[in-house]
């Protein structure tokens, strides 16, 4: 990470300059959006009705984020039961602190890590790292940014921005593995060095995508069965999981697991599904003897404090709305700066981090709505857009801004002054080219890309005029004839 | 046979309602022309004058209207917003009917004047504004029933979506409705016709970079249709697209769908 001096705002400026004049990877990453969204509209249309199941997604997280208590804690009961033991974390300390003294009590030395994002959020490797303890990650796409020392690009595909011959590179430089242009034989050299860390594993961490409240059971999908792997080779396991992931019923499955799939990556249903209960239990001949389930809370309980953007608690992180976002495809997902990153990104991130790093990320968007049109849990992503920026703006406003809309709201609350600035107009249209692209242009940002119009010498208003007065005097005339 | 015939004694049907609708059932029309289009594009308020008067209905544009307070509300200003939404909503009290030519304005009208009045004293009003709202195209096509204006335009041209228009307000059929029937006019669809052209309001100079790179896309997706024209039902939309066509093509045109509508 660069010049970490900088304030999130204008580190944000200047990666967005880098990213958005990269037109090769930009490229590459709006080709393979679109082939996931030829995938995703083909498996969507498969569903009955895609509307339908979105709105009873809706109503069924709506119910569950409403009861989160109530939920989250029939997990608990249920979980226990089995031998499970359930920590609640208040914060990403406390979920580290755990994480790291389980280890350090048991005696573990070597760690295989599943997908979670859970764990970038609280910054888990890092501090694992720095205590001794080996950490591999097991998702090839999570264990290629483990190689290359960078933060996931996308939050269900953390690589999806290199190219097959720059992770070929990567192996060759940190694996000292021969070049290939082979997904298959990449893939292999990934699995080599990955059944060796499932086998050396004492303990194993994974995120989680549902909890399932009625039957006390975590649910977690996959693609490259690493995850089942990551839970049932090691003796130790650790579910690092926020508490909005909560479902109330095992049935809800039924409709979560193939709409997660659909808008995730456009499959049907992921490659594994699997449930898991607690700890081996008495005649079990697999499984882990230890079940530990970290709920996160880490401001997640802020966002439930706030009636309006509460729904942002529904998110299942499939990341649709990144896969459709065009700031997405032209900034990439580092440019964020963020853990979860796009449209949903944009909105949690204040409420997890502070509203006043990160609500640039806020007025960085065009508020299409394509992130809200996709949506499986109908989450109202842009419209928070502009409820951050409300926020944002009655906490602290910027001062030369709030000015210029006070000097805006004037101007337009008076239609005679109004129509007086609009007739310079013109004028200033005949005089802009003189400055144009230079330091003194009031409109640089605009123009040193692209044209600004020019206003024609008659506004509308003028034109209407003389229709309306050349109207009546022809229909006068003809009154006389 | 016999359901052609039947199909076509229906044409016939609608067409007489339709003849009947545009003829006798003259409204009263009251046009909202954004700031940006009084000042910038005239042509394109003319246009819609042009349009709803052959229809028959009376157009009244009332002089005190000034800008719907959309950029201090997206850029989070809303007691500022308010104030100038306020005007607005006194402006617009007795209108019958209200059309917009822009997408995003007519969404500020009709989606966002009720939230930034929820809760507040003129809450009522601002919901009467949002009711009598009309996107041009949707007023056209589904408060008249008119999709055919006569209108006549030679050339090859590709349809841009205005997001707000599209999912605020949910148009989308209503324009290539009344583009399909324009005589001459080849409408090719872009690949990218969803997608947004990067304008995005004060967006577009806070984050010129990101703003301009979204131009890019929209625009090399409009130069692969080979059309001449870009027509859409929002002008912002075509100030971003034209700015940088303008800049890094030349030979594209911008035009409102008002403006080809009324071409004969």
């Amino acid at each position: 990470m660069t010049a970490l001096a900088d304030p999130p705002s204008q580190q944000f400026q200047v990666d967005a300059n880098r990213t958005s004049s990269d037109s090769p990877r930009r490229a590459a990453v709006r080709r393979a959006l679109s082939n996931y969204k030829t995938a995703r509209d083909r498996t969507g249309a498969t569903f009955t009705d895609w509307k339908s199941a979105r709105a009873a997604a809706a109503t069924i997280k709506h119910e569950a984020v409403n009861h989160l208590d109530q939920y989250l804690e029939e997990f608990e009961q249920k979980f226990t039961a089995r031998g499970g033991k359930v920590f609640w974390a208040s914060d990403s300390k406390q979920a580290r602190d755990y994480i790291l003294n389980l280890a350090e009590a048991k005696g573990v030395r070597s760690i295989v890590k599943s997908k979670a994002m859970t764990g970038e959020e609280i910054h888990l490797n890092q501090a694992l790292l720095e205590k001794g303890y080996g950490v591999v990650e097991s998702d090839l796409g999570e264990y290629i940014q483990q190689l290359k020392g960078e933060a996931p690009y996308h939050f269900v595909f953390p690589c999806m921005h290199l190219r097959r011959d720059e992770i070929s590179d990567l192996f060759e430089k940190e694996l000292g593995t021969a070049k290939t242009d082979s997904p298959e034989e990449l893939t292999m050299i990934a699995r080599r060095v990955l059944r060796r860390a499932y086998i050396e594993a004492d303990m194993g961490i994974s995120g989680g995508n549902f909890i399932v409240a009625d039957t006390g059971m975590i649910s977690i999908t996959e693609n490259e069965g690493n995850a089942r792997l990551t839970v049932g080779l090691p003796k130790i396991h650790v579910a690092l999981i926020g508490i909005e992931k909560v479902v109330p019923r095992l049935g809800d499955l039924a409709l979560f697991l193939p709409m997660l799939a659909t808008a995730g990556t456009g499959q049907h249903l992921t490659g594994y599904n699997s449930m898991y209960g607690g700890p081996r239990q008495p005649g079990e001949i697999d499984g882990p003897e230890e079940f530990h389930v970290v709920f996160l809370d880490n401001h997640r309980t802020r966002l439930l404090a706030d009636p309006e953007q509460r729904d942002a608690l529904h998110c299942i992180r499939c990341g649709a709305c990144l896969n459709v976002c065009p700031i997405f495809k032209n900034i990439g997902g580092h440019t964020y700066g963020t853990t979860y990153q796009g449209p949903i990104g944009s909105v949690i991130t204040p409420h997890f981090r502070g509203l006043e790093d990160w609500k640039h990320l806020s007025g960085a968007s065009s508020l299409c709505g394509a992130c809200t049109e996709t949506c499986p849990v109908g989450i109202d992503i842009h419209h928070h857009l502009l409820h951050n920026r409300r926020n944002a703006a009655a906490q602290r406003p910027a001062a030369g801004e709030q000015l210029l809309w006070k000097a805006f709201t004037f101007l337009m609350k008076r239609p005679a002054l109004y129509r007086l600035a609009t007739k310079f107009a013109p004028l200033g249209s005949l005089l802009h080219p003189l400055i144009a692209r230079t330091m003194v242009d009031p409109v640089r940002s605009w123009t040193e890309t692209r044209e600004f119009p020019e206003a024609p010498l008659h506004s509308f208003r003028a034109q209407f005029k003389a229709h309306r007065r050349a109207h009546a005097s022809t229909s006068n005339l003809g009154g006389k004839q | 046979m016999h359901r052609t015939t039947a199909l076509q004694s229906c044409q016939t049907l609608q067409g007489g309602l339709l003849l009947f609708r545009t003829s006798f059932f003259t409204m009263r029309v009251t046009l909202f022309v954004p700031c940006f289009i009084d000042s910038l594009y005239p042509n394109v308020g003319m246009a819609m004058v042009h349009v709803l008067e052959r229809l028959g209905h009376t157009v009244e544009f009332p002089e005190n209207q000034t800008c719907c307070g959309q950029p201090p509300f997206n850029s989070g200003y809303w007691d500022e917003a308010r104030a100038v939404a306020a005007k607005q909503i006194a402006v617009f009290k007795d209108a019958e009917v209200i059309i917009s030519g822009s997408g995003s304005c007519g969404a500020m009208f009709k989606v966002f004047y009720p939230e930034l009045f929820h809760g507040q004293p003129m809450e009522a009003e601002a919901k009467a504004i949002a009711a009598k709202t009309w996107e041009f195209s949707e007023f056209l096509v589904n408060k008249l029933g008119v999709t055919d204006l006569g209108a006549r335009f030679e050339g090859r041209a590709t349809f841009h979506d205005g997001c707000h228009g599209l999912r605020e307000l949910g148009t989308k059929l209503a324009p290539r409705e009344l583009l399909k029937h324009v005589k001459g006019l080849e409408l090719v669809e872009m690949g990218e016709a969803e997608t947004c052209c990067g304008f995005g309001g004060t967006f577009a100079v806070k984050y010129p970079q990101i703003s301009t790179a979204m131009a890019e896309v929209k625009c090399n997706s409009i130069q692969e249709t080979q059309a001449d024209y870009v027509i859409s039902n929002d002008s912002s939309c075509l100030m971003q697209i034209g700015g940088w066509l303008n800049r890094n093509v030349g030979s594209i045109k911008c035009l409102h769908l008002a403006e080809v509508l009324a071409s004969r």
